[in-house]
């Protein structure tokens, strides 16, 4: 499993324990990008478009130093167009998970279902703005 | 998500005026980034990639937030480096990782090496006295500033050479880190062995020369030495400031500060006491010589010279506009420059010295040679000396090179000696002036000389007798009779004798315009 699925698949489960129900994953719009998780917020009755970044280790920065402006512009890009294809009354917000697996000598992901992974270390930014 | 803010504080100079500058930081939601904003200047800007590389290297981790440093007030022009430490305190404030209350009466001055060492930054001296002039009594400063700080009353001063230590003061933890490669060999300290400078003793010769740059001491009289060369006016002008006595704390504060704010000063020594020498080649620019710079203007050589002398050696190769704008300068004894960040000023008292060959293959006049050059090249050479310039100019003295017979007949002095002369002479000026805004006879304007100094009326009966012969222009006049004072200070008459102003006839020598 590549990294990125593996980050995805611990954000989820992440965001189910607290609470938050997963509607969509890898939702793609052509070309012009993929929205990682849509999730329902229950408690505060937002639709959650979020975006997972996964690192391994921190010697090139957190996953949530990694996105960028221009990143989050995207994400807000094609949330639209998913909200053009299912439209709601519900408020939506944008929410950041940086997801960093513990290095391993040989890059080697640990082996197992990346939810039972131990030392992972998500943070979770609620309603991201520029 | 919760947001905190932290303050630091630190100083920016505008000219020699410090202010206050409030180093925000708030951590809240949002992306993660670091920004810092109210800076426009491109060191100012560099300071986050310093500040970032710093912390990371003391092993300070920050929490993955939104961070944004503001330099308050947004609108003031700030530049340098010195703000450094108080972005990096006031970010470690703001992420709790140092008590808040350490930093609440402290000023942080210092640049920060991308390993954390603290780096010295010009201008402490000027910044410290602001702040406590602004109330605040204690800063955190580089170890390499930390005699120039101490020259501040007032101030208690925290010496630091690395900002894990500062840290470790505001209750902070965090590491040195190791730094590999080539180290900082240790500056060679410089003592000039005493009895080596420069010193009168050394020009031979010259009698009048030398004369004539006593009275400019005793005085405050700008002089103009004209002559071929290898007649010494380099030689003599240069030790004009070996024989002018110590400055008074004021402008010995003054003089610091400006040496400080143009990053010359050495601070090991204390303050400036001396009179500084500011000899700038003949090439010289205008921001070069009036001071400027992009942005906010620094001082430049007229400055420098501020309670010293000014020396422009090979006078008529100086761009004229750069000749003539010495003109405010010597009016006013400041100097105000004017750049697209700000408007500033800087003390610019200075002692005016001009040396000059007499025309272009400088032979004119000499005993030796003959001059090459025809009469227009001549004119045109010394007219470069605008009129308005040597109007300021009190003694004029044409140097040749000394015969034989001179340099046999020589009575040479130490400059200690001389300045001894010179001190009770400017005591006794300073005595007869105390009642009046003057403190030098060069400063007393020709109406008060005239109407008000107590001179003999048969003297002026004289010089009046000139004036109307046309031998003298009134202020001409004027000029002798500043002269006139200096000589009767020096020589310890009451009052100026006739052969006072004889000798001072003599040294106004007639500007080559007249």
């Amino acid at each position: 499993m590549p990294l990125g699925r593996a980050g995805e698949s611990i954000a989820a489960a992440f965001l189910e324990a607290a609470g938050l129900t997963i509607k969509d994953r890898n939702w793609r719009d052509g070309r012009r990008g993929e929205l990682d998780l849509v999730a329902y917020d229950g408690a505060a009755g937002q639709l959650v478009f979020v975006e997972v970044r996964t690192r391994r280790g921190t010697g090139f920065g957190s996953g949530l130093e990694a996105i960028t402006p221009e990143k989050f512009r995207q994400v807000r890009r094609v949330a639209g167009a998913w909200l053009a294809q299912h439209p709601t009354s519900l408020r939506c917000r944008i929410d950041l998970v940086g997801v960093t697996i513990p290095w391993r000598p040989g890059h080697a992901l640990p082996p197992g279902d990346p939810t039972g992974w131990s030392d992972v270390d998500v943070s979770w930014v609620q309603g991201a703005t520029l | 998500m919760k947001s905190t803010v932290a303050r630091a504080l630190g100083i920016a100079l505008v000219g020699l005026e410090g202010h206050i500058v409030d180093v925000q930081t708030q951590v809240g939601s949002g992306l993660v980034c670091f920004s810092i904003v109210g800076v426009s200047d491109a060191s100012l800007r560099e300071a986050r990639e310093r500040v970032r590389a710093a912390l990371q290297s003391c092993g300070i981790v920050l929490p993955d937030r939104h961070t944004t440093v503001n330099l308050s007030p947004a609108s003031l022009h700030k530049y340098g480096s010195g703000f450094d430490l108080a972005i990096a305190m006031s970010v470690m404030a703001a992420n709790s990782l140092v008590r808040p209350e350490a930093m609440g009466d402290t000023v942080f001055l210092a640049e920060l090496g991308l390993d954390g060492a603290l780096r010295s930054v010009p201008g402490v001296l000027p910044c410290l006295a602001a702040a406590t002039r602004l109330g605040i009594h204690r800063a955190v400063v580089p170890t390499a500033c930390v005699s120039e700080a101490k020259l501040v009353p007032d101030m208690e001063v925290l010496a630091c050479d690395h900002l894990a230590q500062v840290i470790g003061w505001a209750g902070g933890e965090a590491v040195r880190p190791r730094v590999v490669g080539a180290t900082t060999p240790a500056p060679a300290v410089k003592t000039a062995p005493t009895g080596t400078g420069p010193d009168m003793w050394d020009v031979r010769g010259q009698a009048e020369a030398r004369f004539a740059l006593e009275v400019a001491a005793a005085g405050g009289h700008h002089l103009f030495l004209l002559g071929e060369p290898g007649s010494g006016k380099t030689m003599l002008a240069s030790r004009l400031t070996t024989i002018l006595p110590p400055l008074d704390h004021r402008s010995s504060l003054e003089v610091t500060a400006v040496h400080s704010v143009a990053g010359v000063l050495d601070a090991r020594h204390g303050l400036v006491t001396q009179p500084p020498l500011q000899p700038p080649h003949h090439s010289a620019t205008m921001p070069a010589i009036i001071g400027g710079g992009s942005g906010i203007p620094r001082p430049g050589a007229v400055s420098l010279a501020h309670g010293g002398v000014l020396l422009l050696d090979e006078a008529a190769e100086f761009q004229p506009a750069v000749l003539d704008a010495l003109r405010q300068p010597l009016e006013q004894g400041t100097v105000t420059v004017h750049r697209s960040g700000a408007t500033t000023r800087y003390p610019a008292a200075f002692q005016l010295v001009l040396a000059s060959n007499p025309c272009p293959c400088g032979m004119d006049g000499a005993r030796r040679h003959v001059c090459t050059c025809s009469s227009i090249q001549k004119r045109r050479y010394i007219a470069r000396l605008s009129g308005p310039l040597l109007d300021r100019i009190d003694i004029t003295v044409r140097m040749r090179q000394p015969t034989r017979a001179d340099l046999a007949n020589d009575s040479r002095e130490h400059s200690a000696t001389i300045r001894q002369r010179v001190l009770q002479a400017r005591q006794r000026s300073a005595r007869r002036l105390k009642d009046t805004p003057w403190r030098l006879n060069a400063h007393v304007p020709g109406s008060w000389l005239r109407e008000r100094s107590g001179i003999d009326p048969s003297v002026m009966r004289q010089l009046d007798a000139a004036v109307d012969a046309g031998k003298l222009s009134l202020r001409g006049a004027d000029r002798v009779l500043r002269l006139s004072w200096t000589l009767a200070d020096l020589a310890g008459h009451t009052t100026p004798t006739l052969p006072d102003v004889g000798k001072a006839l003599q040294l106004r020598g007639g500007t080559i315009h007249e």
